[in-house]
Order: structure tokens, then sequence, then C-alpha cells
């Protein structure tokens, strides 16, 4: 199981990089895992999506898919897709330190 | 070695899908494995043939169409399924059990997987053998093309027949 250091903190994740501890995660982590996933500077919006990740988490025990994502968030998925190029739901669940949405949709 | 279109670590990088059935059970396969791409970053596109272009006809795509004869995957006797409205029923039922799913109607999945950047293309060789113009097509189509260019969208990338 891999171990990465995020904000001088040991973390554990899995082999795609998403934590195995959500309750391992602080903010100050958000912005280095985002750089390693292809996103230089979190944006407010970037954050709006990112604490909308790990409020559904807490509320459900699972991330949102895009769908559901841009429907309760209320950013569309066109913003969605231009903050997180490479997959929204999973790049956000990634920096928010959930583990991956499974939904299909 | 790695395949055809995909990255030195054995990722998937972009897939061409193409959508070649104008019933329900043909295009919503498309659809979702479009849709999941961009989910995970991939590049894709969705090229529509023959009687696929129903689903991106404007006056067709809300009345996509489960198959009820020749249809075994139904386990339904094909005479049944061929009485009238029994098509109708079949969908009607299947939209609601997609919707259950969170699995939108098909015109707003199109317009959903368009946003996701995903290209929509039809194809040139259909259009012309069906009549059909660019007016009849949804506005998330980017271009009527060929099959060479198809291929040269393609390149570099997976292509998947549905």
């Amino acid at each position: 199981m891999p171990v990465k250091v995020y904000a001088g903190t040991d973390v554990m994740v899995n082999d795609e990089g998403f934590f195995d501890d959500p309750q391992q995660w602080r903010e100050e982590m958000a912005s280095q895992i985002a750089r390693e996933a292809g996103i230089e500077t979190l944006t407010s919006q970037h954050w709006q999506v990112v604490k909308f990740m790990r409020h559904e988490y807490a509320d459900k025990g699972t991330g949102p898919s895009v769908r559901a994502l841009s429907k309760t968030s209320g950013v569309s998925i066109k913003e969605l897709y231009q903050l997180f190029p490479k997959g929204p739901a999973k790049l956000a669940a990634k920096i928010a330190g959930i583990p991956k949405p499974r939904g299909c949709i | 070695m790695t395949g055809e279109g995909t990255a030195a670590n054995g990722t998937i990088e972009k897939v061409s899908i193409i959508v070649s059935k104008g019933s329900l059970e043909g295009v919503y396969p498309a659809l979702i494995m479009a849709n999941g791409a961009r989910a995970e970053g991939i590049e894709a596109n969705l090229f529509f043939t023959f009687f696929g272009l129903d689903a991106i006809h404007k006056a067709r795509h809300e009345h996509i169409k489960l198959a009820t004869v020749g249809n075994p995957g139904l386990h339904l006797a094909t005479w049944a399924g061929g009485l009238p409205g029994v098509s109708s029923v079949m969908t009607h039922y299947m939209a609601h059990k997609m919707g259950e799913l969170d699995i939108p109607p098909i015109p707003e999945f199109l317009e959903m997987i368009a946003d996701t950047g995903a290209g929509l293309y039809a194809c040139k060789a259909s259009v012309d053998l069906f009549g059909l113009t660019e007016d009849d097509f949804i506005d998330q189509v980017k271009d009527i093309i060929t099959v060479g260019e198809f291929y040269g969208l393609a390149a570099g990338g997976q292509i998947i027949f549905t």
C-alpha cells in the first residue's frame, strides 16, 4: 500500500492515489494532491466542488458521480470539466481525500 | 508491449465509439461508455451511422424504442413483441427503471455528453443515404464527416463498434 506525504503527514493511499482513510485528510493537503493530478492552482470554484464532495461523502458514505455532482452542487457539467479536465468526480474525490465514486453515469 | 491507443502505462487515452443501431438497447450502451470515458478523463468521440443517426435526429431522438421483436434477451415471445403498443410499453417501463438509476433520457444524455467535451459526429454516407441534412440533427452534432475523416479523428485511440 503506497504511502504519500501531504502537508508533512504520512498518508496511506491506494494504487490510484485515493485516500484509504478520509479522516486523514486536511485542507492544507488539497493543493499538493491537486498539483499531482495536473491542477496547478485550486480556485474558489475548485474548492466549492471539493468541499461539496466531502460533504456528500460525510452524508452518504460515497462521493457523487459527475451527473449527481452537477445536479446537486449547481455547477454545470461544462464548468466541472473545465475545472477538472481529467474527470470531475474522480479528481475532486481524490483532492477531497475520499474514495473514488463508483457510479457508471 | 502496449496495444494501439494505450499509453505506456497501459491506460486508455482516447476512444471513438460508433453507434450503428437505432434501438434503445443499441444506443444507450454507447452513450454510457462515452460518458464514462470522459468521467475517467479519457478523450471520447461518438460517430453515428446508419440507424444510429436516429439518436441525434431532432425529431426522432426522443422516440428511440426498445426492440421487442427479434430480441431473445427480452424473454418475450416474438408474436407478443409484435403486438401494437408492446414496444412503447416496454420502452416506457425501461425508461422508468433507468430513471430510478439516474440514467437520463437520450436527449438529455446527449446534451450532457457534449458538455463533457466529447465530440458528436454524423456519418456522411448514411446522411446522404437517408436524404438528411445538418438541419435534421441536434445542435450538439459538431459535423457530418466521411469515414476517412472519422479514422483521422480516431487515430491513436481505441475504436468501439456498437
